[in-house]
Parts: structure tokens; C-alpha cells; sequence
């Protein structure tokens, strides 16, 4: 499904952030991608989730080459992936809800449609009763289940995450990291960027570990 | 659809969420509409002034003090050989008695020994164009026992050529605030797009097209600046309305009846469109600028 053959990224001024890595993410496959501080993850997501194009190798996505792939298609192979930044992201100039009805409205759903799906959304992360809240009143905790929320609401095949206990108590990690593994149970592909091996050890999932840039 | 209904919601949301500012940008655009579109609606009323001063052009034949019976039934003849169109026959004597009537002339008029006033033709012609005007004044001058021919028609002329001049000038003036609706557009548009940055990356990271980025920001500066129009719109026909009273008096003096035309449906439909494409076009520049830092 998610096919990665030397695949590498430079930004400008020469830093190469992942260098020619090669892997296999199958479908439904829950991977963490881990390493130390500046080891590459954040690039490596940015680059599985298509917001950051290949300089060189090459990355399939559904059969896709990323690489080839032109810049109007991008938008369009982005909403294949449900994604969790480590910053969250989160809209506060909007209530709960309408955050995590933009996905929707991008793929232009219909309003009720769209409403009836955010419900659902926010019930599987357990935020449904604060719908109408404005996202600076939550927890840490309940704004990165809030970002869950938004990044699952257009069904995604693919989950990414960045990091995203780092900022959070043990107990909202945890709760977290149970969402994440719920939405693996039922057949969605999860990729998940942290520096915890705490979670590792749980979750025994498939391991990508990066050191400056290369696979370890 | 769904989108463009969405991305109108928004526009209108966004107007509605800053209503003092919403109301100055309104007024900026307005203003800049209301100048061109006021010229327009003088210009207009001054041309239906030229057209029916041109409609009822006329041509007056004076006859020889001293004509005869038979030298107008002579010149009517030609008149009706010549197609001149519409023509009546003023007897001297009658032509006499209306200038008794106008005020002050009676004593003038009884003092005099004899009726010094000539028969006369009025003529409407059949062609008001200028060239074919003065052929048949030049074909009348030279018929037995007129004695002048006047074709007054120079005014026309150079009210033509001063509506011309006032079109352009009022094209030019419409330019330059076009220009500037533009630019208040741009402006406010380029405000709009860096208060929404985190929502503009956001959207781009989650699948959002540039279409769907754009549109929001296209339909809000359509919108403000059809409002303008409409605002320009209003501010005129207020104008109109409060001139209208005055014009009339003065024309009355002049004893003429003119009455002040405002903008119509139809001109106030068109000042929105104007605005509104105007608006489009100003979105359209400052959203192409402005969401280039966004990759």
C-alpha cells in the first residue's frame, strides 16, 4: 500500500532530512516511526501524507508515485490520509464541530450528511458533548482528540500522527494511543511518529526507526 | 454546488463578522462608484435635453416683406416638391398678433405704422442630419422671393461635441476608481487572507484544491463590491432626488419642463455588476499574491 524505495529528502540549502529509505507500510499495518530528536519522522510523515514531495526515490501510495505525481493531483491524494500534526492545528476562531466539519466541506458533502458524520466522529474520541465548544475551553488532552476527530472524519485509509502524546499527561496519552490503536483494530492503516518507546512496548507494532535520516 | 454555497455562506459571514469595517470598506467603494455614476446620470439627462431640442429642429423660410399670395402658394409648392417634411405657413398677421401677446410688446407693437414682420415658413424636416439640413437651407435660400432662411443648428453641434467630451471625461473618471475599488478590494482581501492563515495551511494540508481556497475570498470581494454599487446606486438617486426640485424650477424660469432623471433598476443592477466584477477582479489579484507564501 505505502511503498518507499530510497526514497529522500533535501531541503534548500542541502540539509538532507531522510536519506534513501526503503520500506514497506501494508494495508491495515500499524507502524511507528521512531528516533531521536531531528532523526527525521516529521519529514518522514510530512512525506507519506504527500505534504512534502520526494527529491529523490520514490514513494507509492495506493499505486500512486508520489514523485511523478502533478501538483494539482496532490490535494486529492492528501485526503487519503487522516492527519494528527504535533502542533494540532486546531481552529479557534470555530467551535468543535466546525472544525471538524473543514475536511468535509473540502470533499463537498453535504451539509446534513457532513454534520451527521462530524457527530460520529466526535462520539468515537468522546467529544461529542462538547460539539459546541469552543476548542480553547478543552484540555490538552481533548484538543488532540479533537484533532483525531478531524483527521478521521473523511474515513481515511491512512492515519498519521506526529508525535502526538508529546505534549500530553500520561493518562490523555494513554487515552489517545487507545483511539489510535481502536481505529488499527477495525482495518485502518496507522502510521504514528514518536519518540516513546513506552508505547512500543505496548503496542508491539511494526518499527521504523530513523537515525539522521537513514533507517536504522 | 454545495462548495460555492458554502464558500457564499462564508463570504457573507465574514462581511457581517466585522460590520464597522464591512461598513467603511462599503463606503470607500461606494463613494469611488457613486463620482463616474453620477456623471453618467447627468450625462444621460443632458442627452435627452440634446434629443428632444434635436427632435423638433426646425428650419424658419421668411419671406419678402413684400411677398405676395401668389409667391407663397409658389413656395409651398416647392416645399411639397422638395419631401421637406412637415411644414406649416405663419401669415404675417398672425405672426404679428403673437408678439402682441407676449408681455410688454403690445404698445411696442401698436406703436409701429406697419406690420413689419414677413410671412413665414416653419419647417420640420423630414432628415435631421446636419449635412441634409443645410443642403435644403442652401435649396430654400435660393427659391423666388424668400429673403432668409435660418437653420439653427450650429448649438446641436457643439452640444454633441460636449457630451462627447464629457463621456470621455467620465470614462476616464470611471477608471481611476475602478482602479481604485480594486485596489480598496485587494487590500481588504490581503488583511483577509493573513488573519486566516492557520485555516489557509490548514486547508491545504487536508486535501483543500486552490479552488476551494479561492473561492471564498473571490465571493467576498463580488460581494462587497456589488454592495458598493448598490450603495453608489442609492447615493445617486438621493442626489437626484434632492436636485430634482431645484432643475425643475430653474428649467420652469427658462419656461421649459425637465425633470431630473435618477438611475433605474436596470442602472442600479449595472453599478452592482460593475462593482462586483470589479470586486471579483481585485480578489482575484490580491488572493493569487497573497497565497504564495503558502506554497
Amino acid at each position: 500500500m505505502i511503498v518507499a524505495d530510497h526514497l529522500t529528502k533535501r531541503y534548500p540549502g542541502g540539509f538532507d532530512a531522510v536519506k534513501a529509505v526503503s520500506f514497506e507500510i501494508g494495508a491495515g499495518d500499524m507502524v511507528f516511526i521512531t528516533g531521536h530528536s531531528g532523526a527525521g519522522k516529521t519529514t518522514l510523515v510530512k512525506l507519506i501524507g504527500a505534504v512534502e514531495r520526494p527529491t529523490a526515490g520514490s514513494l507509492l501510495v495506493n499505486g500512486q508515485n508520489l514523485s511523478a505525481l502533478r501538483s494539482s493531483a496532490l490535494p486529492y491524494l492528501r485526503r487519503h490520509f487522516g492527519l494528527v500534526f504535533q502542533d494540532q492545528k486546531i481552529l479557534f476562531d470555530r467551535n468543535v464541530m466546525d472544525n471538524v466539519l473543514l475536511p468535509l466541506q473540502i470533499v463537498g458533502l453535504p451539509r446534513r450528511e457532513a454534520v451527521r458524520r462530524a457527530q460520529a466522529a466526535l462520539d468515537k474520541v468522546g467529544l461529542l458533548d462538547r460539539e459546541k465548544a469552543n476548542p480553547i475551553a478543552l484540555s490538552g488532552g481533548e484538543q488532540q482528540r479533537l484533532a483525531i476527530a478531524r483527521a478521521v472524519v473523511n474515513r481515511p485509509s491512512v492515519l498519521l500522527a506526529d508525535e502526538p502524546t508529546g505534549n500530553l499527561d500520561a493518562e490523555s496519552a494513554a487515552d489517545i494511543m487507545a483511539i489510535f490503536e481502536s481505529f488499527h483494530q477495525v482495518g485502518v492503516t496507522v502510521v504514528v511518529a514518536t519518540h516513546d518507546h513506552h508505547w512500543i512496548e505496548r503496542y508491539r507494532p511494526q518499527v521504523l526507526r530513523l537515525d539522521h535520516g537513514r533507517l536504522a | 454546488m454545495t462548495q460555492h454555497g458554502a464558500a457564499v455562506e462564508g463570504a457573507v459571514r465574514r462581511l457581517l463578522a466585522a460590520p464597522l469595517n464591512t461598513l467603511l470598506s462599503l463606503l470607500v467603494i461606494g463613494i469611488a462608484l457613486t463620482l463616474p455614476a453620477a456623471g453618467y446620470v447627468l450625462l444621460d439627462n443632458l442627452r435627452e435635453v440634446g434629443k428632444s431640442a434635436s427632435g423638433v429642429q426646425q428650419i424658419s423660410l421668411f419671406m419678402a416683406v413684400d411677398a405676395d399670395r401668389k409667391a407663397v402658394a409658389e413656395i409651398e409648392s416647392r416645399l411639397g416638391q422638395a419631401g421637406a417634411g412637415k411644414w406649416r405657413f405663419v401669415p404675417k398677421e398672425d405672426a404679428l398678433k403673437h408678439l402682441k401677446g407676449n408681455e410688454g410688446m403690445a404698445e411696442i407693437v401698436a406703436s409701429l405704422p406697419r406690420n413689419p414682420l414677413p410671412d413665414a415658413f416653419i419647417v420640420e424636416p423630414a432628415d435631421a442630419a446636419p449635412e441634409k439640413l443645410e443642403a435644403l437651407r442652401q435649396t430654400m435660400a435660393g427659391w423666388p422671393r424668400v429673403a432668409h432662411v435660418q437653420l439653427d443648428s450650429a448649438w446641436v453641434k457643439r452640444f454633441d461635441a460636449f457630451l462627447r467630451l464629457g463621456k470621455l471625461a467620465v470614462t476616464l473618471l470611471a477608471a481611476l476608481f475602478a482602479a481604485g475599488l480594486v485596489a480598496v478590494t485587494f487590500n481588504t482581501i490581503r488583511l483577509q487572507v493573513m488573519a486566516q492563515a492557520a485555516e489557509i495551511e490548514l486547508a491545504r494540508l487536508i486535501g483543500a484544491t486552490d479552488a476551494f481556497i479561492r473561492r471564498p475570498f473571490y465571493y467576498f470581494g463580488a460581494l462587497q463590491g456589488a454592495l458598493g454599487g448598490l450603495l453608489a446606486a442609492a447615493l445617486v438617486a438621493v442626489a437626484v432626488r434632492v436636485l430634482a426640485g431645484p432643475v425643475a424650477e430653474l428649467a420652469a424660469l427658462y419656461g421649459g419642463a425637465f425633470i431630473l432623471r435618477g438611475p433605474g433598476l436596470v442602472d442600479a443592477g449595472l453599478l452592482a455588476g460593475v462593482g462586483a466584477v470589479l470586486g471579483w477582479l481585485g480578489a482575484q489579484l490580491s488572493v493569487s499574491l497573497s497565497l504564495r507564501r503558502f506554497g
